[in-house]
């Protein structure tokens, strides 16, 4: 091939090299393949089963009805006429009303104005397809067969819907005014949620890393607490707390606790430690040089706070928002037990699927849920992306300098909120080994007594270890193997993206909407995956989908932090990916392996929304118990489960800290 | 434009003498994309066996991806490559012949050095004794026996940078592939390892294809350099070639140090700048031409103050080519003066040249006089405009 | 995934192996009966039909009925037993359930057996409306126990009332279903108006509202018997009140799901489900029981539940059930405002 001098441009695109694929190459897109298989069984295929399960309709097809009356006698029959016709002359059913659910009836004297149950008249009632189903009584009848009934049995006949495609449930949906009313609330209490979380948090942050307040590492400690515990548990514990029985009543000023009011401060309570964590680490990699140019300026303290502290840490602030904003609205088990009878778009899933068996509306309140999530999802992507660009790796870290009146706020603050935190989690330990409050306040363990108990007994808090351990061990190899994919395999980028992007869109799906996705993909005898449905391996499938965003971010940051050479060095060396991937990216990523480990233990500890719908009779599990025994007014033996997921929890931390502290004696002697 | 690279060109594609020993790597049409950017423009080369190449050339210029196309790591998106006879051209990585050093050393951090040195020796049916001899002969090579037993973090850049070597000669690779070795390291080390390199390379006689950005590397360590500028070759020869015959104005300006002016060629052997005519080589510029011309500062020679001809023995200045010129400005560099010169023949624009110690001492050159320097005919380079 | 392999190489061998399985028939039977009541039945079934063996699958009624309707395509189940006869109803109006005659269901109170010939489900027990009402806090506020259904939209019950939502809760809707029944559609929307009023909360489970009242979370809980004796039994301060206009009330039955293939060994089942023993042990927990003169009175209950029982048409009720739910959300529901 000779290319001619003057050509400017690569001479054909078309015959462009591809290269040789070596054995690795082959492994590394066999594995990619095979993960991205789970991420698209696990995710894509369950959610798009869900969207089309939401245009699923139920209408009554009058068209599919034919009815004859007889005369007085019974033996002689009019003319042949169907539902349809009757209604066009009759407007009996309003073209609206004909939209129904799947357990919708249509009583067929509606469409003889002049029934009588005493008269003599007899009907007959047939389906001009073999799908048109009627009830007789509460007898199914299908097919296009000629039914005879007297008028008092006629009176008895119901006509059923049919299934067809269409909006009609998003037209339900909308004018349901509760329904819709949720939309509303939902969006409402996240926003609120989301201001007042926030301001704590960066106060709290801002005490952290800007004053030199004593006994900051026990202060982290104590805002790391809510992630250990279910969101249900601030639930209880504000029943507890502020209830018709509860201890600070009076603070309410006699507006109830179970609403809005409850919800915020739950969700403050849930929310606190993440946005804690991430405005934290915006804050800690502030830059000292530009404190000191501003004290060079002779800038007052709050111009320098506007002017560097504040868009220093936007970024982490906009984060932040984001999650607390998606972490309310997807939230589940905090209105469940608290909200009353405010509507959440999260517990409206709940109540249409378990409440009303009503599956559709279930699908449609959870395509509506992901609206909001995604948005701020995306919006939170695209801010994370210009973030990275200012990130200095030259900034100098900023010591604070003691100054006593600055100091003492942030220790009170930081105190109030501790007390807020440990408070919460004293009520429920309280609440859990009282007989019966406020009644009887005599000791007793007779909460823990949970096998007397709806919801699942011992043997659910066995099965929660189980899938926690079993999440944390599975999730932990798959999301670390697809990281490894995605950062270092070195072709199919279209695959690689693809996947990355499959890989983030956990995130941004509530878990009740991925659970009740789940009941729609493989609950389908159809499906050859069915055989997992209600067994425990469903439960841990949904459990690392659900977490899996932050586990592969995790995952993707140590990775990044790996030379990209190391895979050129070895394949010039000649040695297979597998042997540098066990030798030398394994043992140096294992810190934050084992921190994948212990996130998705804890969350698979404390999950509610997306297991809720997936466990079965012999898989019940802890976190589901405690919504259970809330739900039956069993609140203390609730408190007794949520604490026993508590101390399960600080357990599994403090194993993690001696095995990370015994590990990286071992595996990371080169530090 | 084609680039034939060996000593005496030998167009591809014809049938070579038998006798001309076959180039050990040669790159044939090689192209590679970005999408609508083009990073590699119908690269070919050849280079023989034992050569040491440098690939020069400023950031973005397709040095680093015309190695990484030799090793496996970008494929091209057209061209051929043979290495040893052999087409590699779209062989993975893994089956090619190759050692790499990269800028960041890429050393595995939780393995200790021999480790390290020992990750390509494994593997490949060699019993423990023979790697472990193997690793203490390449430590002894670069002069690390003490450190075998200590991590990567705790040796020093340059030490690092010798482990890195080690690892990728340990394998006897054909090709040895240096991705700017050197460029992470403060300048006395840089110095000292661009010797260590050169010699190492000598004894194993390994074909060393070396990238940097630094021209003062290539100069020093290059058989041959290899000049390129947005993804084009625009130069290959050794280095006295390279910084004496420049065949474009770029590699003139990117390998040492010009004064350019704007200039049109009056006649064969003739150029005017400023509003002078100076005696230059014209090559077969025709008259009316526009060109830079280039005259590097220390080919300019002082002629002494106050317009007396220093009597030039073995090199006979035409009188056009020498200038009165004012001492503006002097800068002591401690092995020469950097003096700026206005002359009126050359217009209003500033000439840089560098006089030796001794010179200026000689002539007694000082700031505010006027000398007469030359710039000597076959100094003075023309480079054409183009339209 | 390994444990998914496991699992497919574990169906694999069970499918493999089908000698070493005996005689015995497994019967699978969904259920939503108090977990603790289900050993004892299960024990005695068992001694007297040692070649059947139960394997209980035990959740609430909801849950059960949303499980149920979602395998109607695959049914996993081959009995129901214990399920509300509303949800029975629901999945006989689906085509769900097979219609058998049980040995000795003539002995039944008719009431408690589908109209239909043959049933296609048979009932178990009877649980019925009534109020928990907490004499401690009705103290402090200065209240009187309510007596009636129509007490309960006095006034000064407001904000004190707590009861399910029929939407979400059996309970809930055999209240409803109750005063409908009673009073007629009309008189019954136009009292549940007046009760909103007083509504504190409707809660998602039917046994809640007495465990709240218990807990002093409200004064009066609407709810049923079974969870107010329970709760009196745990130490509540509560009177567990039947009103004096009648009780709705929901029968727990039996029913075998169709295609099942084990319908023999089903039918075993049911027909010990109607039995004079089977129905002693019902007693144990519930006040009434299908079968007459052999209930003996509860603690904390009355002798004379039975009597309080209204007629109840559960056909009219399951079929009329999504027009009054849509009526009753559109009504109550979209006051999603707490009250305070």
């Amino acid at each position: 091939m000779n290319i001619a001098l003057e050509a400017p441009y690569l001479p054909l695109a078309g015959k462009r090299l591809r290269q040789e694929t070596s054995r690795d190459d082959r492994i590394k897109f066999g594995l990619m393949a095979v993960i991205g298989l789970y991420l698209v069984v696990a995710l894509g295929a369950p959610l798009f089963v869900m969207l089309s399960k939401s245009l699923s309709t139920y209408r009554f097809d009058l068209a599919a009805f034919e009815f004859q009356v007889s005369d007085e006698t019974g033996a002689k029959w009019g003319p042949v006429v169907t539902a349809d016709a009757l209604n066009r002359t009759l407007g009996a059913v309003a073209e609206g009303d004909l939209a129904s659910s799947a357990d919708g009836r249509l009583a067929a004297t509606k469409f003889f104005p002049d029934f009588s149950f005493r008269s003599p008249v007899h009907y007959r009632i047939r389906g001009t397809t073999d799908d048109a189903a009627f009830l007789a009584g509460s007898t199914l009848e299908k097919g296009t067969e000629w039914r005879e009934y007297d008028s008092g049995t006629f009176r008895r006949i119901m006509l059923r819907p049919a299934r067809t495609l269409g909006l009609d449930n998003f037209k339900t949906y909308f004018s349901t005014p509760a329904l819709a009313r949720s939309i509303y609330n939902s969006v409402l209490m996240a926003a609120i949620s989301t201001v007042v979380t926030i301001s704590i948090a960066f106060a709290l942050a801002y005490g952290l890393t800007r004053s030199c307040m004593p006994l900051k590492g026990l202060f982290r400690g104590i805002l790391a607490i809510p992630i250990l515990v279910p969101s249900l548990l601030p639930g209880i514990a504000l029943v507890y707390l502020f209830g018709n029985q509860g201890i600070f009543k009076d603070w309410l000023l006699g507006y109830s606790i179970y609403g809005p009011i409850g919800i915020v401060i739950g969700s403050v309570f849930f929310t606190l430690p993440h946005a804690f964590l991430i405005i934290l680490t915006a804050l800690s990699i502030a830059d000292a040089r530009h404190y000191e140019a501003a004290a060079s300026l002779k800038a007052s303290k709050w111009r320098t706070f506007t002017t560097v502290t504040l868009p220093g840490a936007r970024f982490g602030l906009v984060s932040a928002a984001f999650v607390v904003f998606t972490l309310v609205i997807t939230d589940f088990g905090l209105p469940k037990v608290i909200g009353g009878q405010y509507g959440m778009l999260a517990v409206d899933i709940y109540k249409q699927v378990i409440g009303q068996q009503n599956f559709e509306m279930g699908a449609v309140v959870s395509v509506i849920l992901l609206v909001p999530a995604i948005l701020a999802f995306a919006v939170d992507r695209r801010m994370q992306k210009r973030q990275v660009a200012l990130l200095s790796a030259r900034a100098v870290p900023y010591v604070p300098k003691p100054n006593v009146r600055m100091d003492t706020i942030c220790f009170a603050f930081a105190c109030l909120v501790s007390f807020f935190i440990l408070g919460m989690i004293a009520m429920c330990q309280i609440a859990a080994v009282v007989k019966f409050w406020p009644y009887d306040l005599t000791l007793t363990a007779k909460n823990f007594a949970f096998d007397l108990m709806d919801g699942g007994g011992w043997s659910a808090y066995a099965n929660s270890i189980r899938l926690a351990l079993l999440t944390a061990l599975f999730g932990s190899v798959i999301v670390f193997a697809g990281a490894y994919m995605v950062e270092k395999a070195d072709a199919f980028r279209f695959g690689r993206n693809v996947f990355h992007f499959l890989a983030m869109m956990p995130m941004a799906v509530p878990g009740m909407v991925l659970g009740l996705a789940y009941i729609f993909f493989f609950n389908n005898p159809a499906n050859p995956l069915n055989a997992i449905y209600g067994t425990m391996t469903i439960l841990v499938v949904s459990t690392v989908t659900h977490f899996y965003t932050v586990a592969h971010l995790t995952a993707l940051t140590a990775l990044k932090q790996m030379d990209p050479e190391f895979e050129s060095v070895a394949a010039s060396l000649k040695q297979p990916f597998h042997r540098l991937f066990f030798r030398v990216t394994l043992p140096v990523c294992l810190p934050a392996i084992l921190n994948i480990a212990i996130y998705l233990f804890v969350n698979a500890m404390t999950t509610v929304s997306a297991v809720v719908f997936l466990y079965a009779s012999d898989t019940k599990l802890a976190s589901v118990a405690v919504l259970n025994m809330d739900d039956a007014g069993d609140i203390a033996p609730a408190a007794a489960m949520g604490m026993m997921i508590f101390y399960t929890n600080v357990a599994a931390k403090l194993i993690h800290a001696l095995l990370a502290r015994g590990l990286l004696a071992r595996t990371q002697a080169w530090r | 434009m084609r680039h034939a690279l060996s000593i005496e060109p030998t167009p591809t594609g014809i049938a070579r003498a038998p006798e001309v020993a076959a180039p050990y790597l040669e790159i044939s049409d090689l192209w590679k994309s970005y999408g609508d950017f083009v990073a590699l423009r119908d690269i070919s080369l050849s280079i023989a066996k034992g050569e040491f190449i440098c690939f020069l050339g400023p950031s973005g210029c397709g040095k680093t991806t015309l190695l990484r196309a030799i090793a496996g790591l970008d494929l091209q998106s057209n061209g051929r490559i043979l290495q040893g006879g052999r087409n590699i051209s779209t062989l993975p990585a893994s089956n090619r012949d190759y050692g790499i050093v990269f800028q960041s050393y890429a050393l595995f951090p939780n393995l200790t050095i021999e480790q390290n040195i020992a990750f390509g020796l494994e593997n490949a049916g060699r019993s423990r004794a023979e790697i472990a001899t193997r690793v203490n002969e390449l430590l002894a090579t670069v002069g690390l026996s003490e450190q075998s037993k200590k991590y990567p973090a705790q040796l020093s850049g340059g030490q690092q940078q010798r482990i890195a070597l080690a690892r990728a000669i340990a394998i006897s690779p054909g090709l040895l592939l240096l991705d700017e070795p050197l460029s992470a390291l403060d300048a006395k080390v840089r110095v000292h390892l661009r010797h260590e390199i050169k010699s190492l390379q000598r004894k194993l006689g390994v074909t060393t294809i070396m990238v940097t950005h630094d021209q003062e590397e290539a100069l020093a360590m290059a058989d041959r350099i290899v000049v390129m500028n947005h993804g084009v070759i625009e130069q290959v020869g050794s280095p006295t070639e390279i910084y004496s015959h420049p065949k474009t104005l770029f590699v003139a300006d990117f390998i040492g140090e010009t004064n350019q002016f704007a200039a049109k060629v009056l006649k064969d052997g003739a150029v005017e700048i400023g509003h002078s005519a100076f005696d230059c080589s014209t090559k077969d510029l025709e008259a009316g031409t526009t060109a830079t011309a280039v005259v590097r500062p220390v080919d300019i020679i002082p002629h002494g103050a106050h317009a007396h001809v220093v009597s030039a023995v073995d090199r006979p200045a035409t009188p056009q080519n020498l200038i009165d010129a004012e001492v503006r400005e002097m800068e002591f560099l401690g092995m020469f003066w950097r003096t700026r010169l206005t002359a009126p023949r050359l217009g209003e624009r500033t000439l840089v040249a560098d006089f030796s110690v001794n010179a200026v001492r000689r002539l007694n050159i000082e700031t505010g006089g006027v000398i007469q320097v030359e710039i000597p005919r076959d100094r003075l380079l023309l480079f054409p405009r183009s339209a | 995934m390994n444990r998914h392999m496991f699992l497919m190489l574990a169906g694999a061998m069970s499918v493999a192996l089908p000698a070493i399985a005996t005689a015995q028939t497994e019967l699978t039977v969904y259920t939503a009966v108090e977990a603790v009541d289900l050993d004892r039945y299960k024990a005695t079934f068992e001694k007297s039909h040692p070649d059947i063996t139960i394997n209980w699958v035990r959740d609430s009624t909801g849950v059960m009925t949303a499980k149920l309707l979602a395998e109607k395509d695959n049914p996993q189940a081959d009995v129901v037993w214990g399920l509300a006869a509303t949800s029975l109803l629901l999945l006989k109006t689906e085509g769900m359930l097979e219609a058998y005659q049980p040995k000795g269901v003539e002995a039944l109170d008719k009431k408690f057996v589908d109209k239909d010939n043959p049933p296609s489900w048979v009932g178990m027990d009877a649980y019925v409306a009534a109020l928990c009402y907490n004499t401690v806090e009705g103290e402090k506020l200065g209240l009187k126990a309510p007596k009636s259904w129509d007490d309960l939209t006095k006034p000064e019950y407001k904000g004190h009332v707590i009861m399910p939502n029929p939407a979400s809760s059996g309970t809930g809707f055999l209240d409803v279903s109750g005063w409908m029944q009673m009073w007629g559609e009309e008189k019954a929307w136009s009292f549940m108006d007046k009760l909103h009023e007083n509504i504190s909360a409707y809660t998602h489970s039917g046994s809640k509202p007495c465990k709240m009242a218990g807990a002093g979370e409200a004064v009066v809980g609407v709810s049923f018997e079974f969870p107010g004796a329970k709760a009196k039994s745990a130490g509540a301060p509560i009177d567990i009140i039947f009103p004096t206009e009648g009780s709705g009330w929901e029968a727990e039955a039996t029913a075998i799901i169709a295609g099942t293939a084990n319908l023999e060994a089903a039918k075993t089942l049911v027909d010990w489900s109607v039995t004079k023993e089977a129905n002693e042990m019902y007693n144990a927990g519930y006040a009434v029981v299908a079968y007459p003169g052999v209930a003996k009175p509860v603690e904390h209950l009355p002798s004379d539940i039975a009597a309080k029982m209204i007629d109840n048409d559960f056909e009219w009720a399951a079929n009329n059930r999504a027009t009054i739910l849509k009526e009753w959300q559109k009504r109550y529901d979209a006051k999603s405002e707490p009250k305070s």
